[in-house]
């Protein structure tokens, strides 16, 4: 296997907010991409994965965070690089495709002009030559009439055509690596099913590597080789896809599956994980989920447990795992 | 966008009728009158009801608001009675000094206001922002008539920098063609009477645009504040967009909505005559006349003029809805 193209090896963000205490988004996340690879980092809403892809761009805040630990793209470091020559890997060599379609464009601006932009900036060519490219990359993603398109204002667009925009933009400059923040969250059902269709595609077709962040396994499912599921800012289990869906071991794993509804019926009724991803206790006086998990025993508290490699291929942060080939839906 | 304008015009005429009767009745209303000011301590119940004569101002409420709106619908102010001059003529030769001295103050306002709103945002919760609001606070709380004082006492008389009042030099000889002073020593070509003309705005137009400038700034803050916070800043910061490129073309033009409104607002009241501001600085603009005619009970001059301004106001703010539209395409389809 070739050599990846992203390393985030013990990636450290701790917020400090004005006044409050400390809180760390995430603490301790290491994961690699090769090219053309898609890998999934799931998780519910506050578990540090949105955060830890900000990171990797250096678009968090600068005051009152502090990062720590290691970003590799194509063995640069990107931790702790200069603003300056972010900006001139991002969009170029590593490009974002955020939530929202209806707020990540800008209102005011046209489509051509916010596509065009990104083009001249990292392409360095003329402003015609960047409008022939704009008008390509909206065919590419599958806009009808791309010339009149880049006459149009966002709001002039639909929601997956402006999600087509967004992933337009990230692909202005054929960049090595994608992040996709949640691409299909804000989307209808039948929308989304189109834009994963076309992240796929263009994975396949420039070898791109693909992060894909979001809550939803059934996004996983379709497009991801690989997961890591986060929970309150560190790796829990990590595995290849069809691995992780057959056999989940750690038990918010489990949780997150059970409440997935299915085609079939397996489950019966949908079983959510109970309590909130706020009741957490801290990492250093245990598992972060024990307060909310089914298994949870006196090992679980007193200290975290390690990440570790198991036999069966992966890594999984527990004491006390499900066992392995053990189904998710027991309802039956 | 035609017919929007169109629309906004026509509307002007109920506005201005409205106006014409409240402001006729209103002049009416006030202690005293043109004869008692004109005559001063000359005035006897004889000479009073001579001169309420001879103007007009015997005849029925009603009658003299018919007469008075036949020559308005001609543009014909009537004359002003302590100057002896016509109104209209006399509005057009003043206005010219308060577009000036109003630009003046919004140039300095604008070019001020808006970096300093910007950078303070920029820095949000540092010195330099808690610096920024303090003085923008200082700013709209300063009386203008005292700032005109203090920086005349600086920058006029203990340093002796600049002029103290007046639009130029009272030696200097310039031909009035559009009676702004700038354009004409312009057309003169005359460096000499330019450089003249700006020396004489810089204190007033600085007394005058302080407060605006203050007001600007805190508005310009709140809204780079906000938008600074949106997606598609963030999605500009992804693109790799050089850092001047996303401030200029992604967050100051996305603010610039309600920073318009208070500038076309700002332009509106200074257009309408800076009373306190020309009077300090013996402007000699609108302001001063309206003042005047005031306390002369001076009523064409009065009427003409608030009716004037009131055609201005409706104007500048008529310009700043058709500049939203540029800033903002969704107004433009609406």
């Amino acid at each position: 296997m070739s050599e990846p193209l992203l390393v985030v090896d013990d990636l450290h963000v701790t917020f400090k907010i004005h006044g409050g205490r400390a809180v760390r988004a995430v603490d301790g996340v290491s994961f690699a991409v090769r090219a053309g690879e898609t890998v999934g980092i799931v998780g519910e809403s506050g578990s540090g994965k949105s955060v830890t892809a900000l990171a990797i761009l250096g678009l968090l805040p600068s005051r009152g965070v502090t990062t720590s630990g290691s970003i590799l793209l194509n063995g640069q470091q990107l931790l702790g690089a200069s603003e300056h020559d972010m900006q001139d890997v991002r969009g170029r060599r590593a490009a974002m495709v955020f939530q929202d379609p209806m707020t990540s464009l800008n209102p005011v601006l046209t489509i051509g002009r916010q596509l065009t932009e990104t083009i001249t900036r990292h392409l360095g060519v003329k402003r015609d030559a960047a409008r022939d490219r704009a008008a390509e990359l909206l065919d590419r993603v599958g806009i009808p009439e791309p010339r009149q398109r880049l006459k149009n204002y966002p709001h002039q667009l639909s929601g997956g055509m402006r999600q087509r925009v967004m992933i337009a933009i990230a692909l202005a400059s054929d960049p090595a690596l994608i992040i996709a923040d949640e691409p299909t969250t804000a989307l209808d059902v039948t929308i989304q099913a189109q834009v994963l269709e076309l992240l796929r595609e263009v994975v396949r077709e420039s070898n791109t590597a693909l992060v894909m962040i979001t809550h939803d396994l059934g996004v996983i499912a379709g497009i991801c080789e690989s997961v890591n599921v986060m929970y309150s800012g560190r790796i829990v289990e990590s595995n290849e896809r069809h691995h992780l869906f057959a056999s989940p071991r750690h038990h918010y794993t489990r949780g997150l599956l059970a409440s997935v509804p299915r085609l079939d019926g397996a489950q019966g009724r949908l079983v959510p994980i109970p309590g909130s991803p706020s009741d957490v206790i801290a990492w250093s006086e245990g598992c972060a989920f024990a307060p909310r998990c089914p298994a949870v025993s006196d090992a679980c508290r007193g200290q975290a447990p390690e990440l570790v490699s198991s036999p069966e291929g992966g890594t999984l942060r527990c004491v006390q795992p499900a066992p392995v080939g053990m189904p998710v839906w027991s309802g039956r | 966008m035609i017919r929007f304008v169109v629309r906004r015009l026509l509307l002007l005429i109920p506005i201005l009728f409205g106006l014409s009767i409240l402001l006729f009745i209103w002049v009416r209303a006030l202690p005293g009158g043109p004869a008692t000011a004109l005559l001063g301590e000359r005035a006897t119940p004889e000479r009073i009801a001579q001169i309420n004569k001879a103007y007009g101002f015997d005849k029925p409420m009603i009658t003299q608001y018919l007469t008075y709106m036949k020559r308005v619908t001609r543009f014909d102010f009537g004359q002003s009675i302590t100057l002896r001059k016509d109104v209209t003529a006399e509005l057009v030769r003043r206005f010219p000094a308060t577009i000036e001295l109003s630009m003046a103050a919004m140039l300095f306002a604008v070019g001020v206001g808006i970096p300093l709103g910007f950078m303070a945002a920029k820095r949000e919760r540092t010195w330099f922002d808690y610096g920024a609001v303090t003085a923008s606070l200082i700013g709209v709380s300063i009386p203008v008539f005292f700032l005109g004082q203090i920086l005349k006492w600086v920058f006029a008389l203990k340093l002796n920098w600049l002029p103290t009042i007046g639009r130029l030099a009272p030696t200097r000889e310039l031909v009035h063609h559009t009676n702004f002073n700038v354009v004409d020593s312009l057309l003169a070509i005359d460096g000499g009477a330019l450089w003249d003309a700006i020396k004489h705005l810089i204190l007033p137009g600085i007394a005058l645009g302080t407060i605006p400038l203050a007001i600007i700034a805190r508005i310009t803050r709140a809204s780079v504040l906000e938008v600074l916070n949106d997606d598609y800043v963030r999605t500009a910061r992804a693109k790799g967009l050089r850092t001047s490129t996303v401030n200029r073309v992604h967050v100051l033009r996305n603010s610039m909505l309600p920073i318009v409104t208070v500038i076309g607002l700002q332009t509106g009241l200074l257009l309408s005559g800076a009373v306190l501001t020309e009077t300090v600085f013996a402007w000699g603009g609108m302001g001063q006349l309206i003042a005047g005619a005031v306390l002369d009970k001076d009523y064409p001059v009065i009427q003409g003029g608030v009716m004037f301004l009131a055609i201005v106001f409706v104007l500048v703010n008529l310009v700043v809805d058709v500049l939203y539209a540029f800033i903002d395409p969704r107004i433009r389809v609406s």
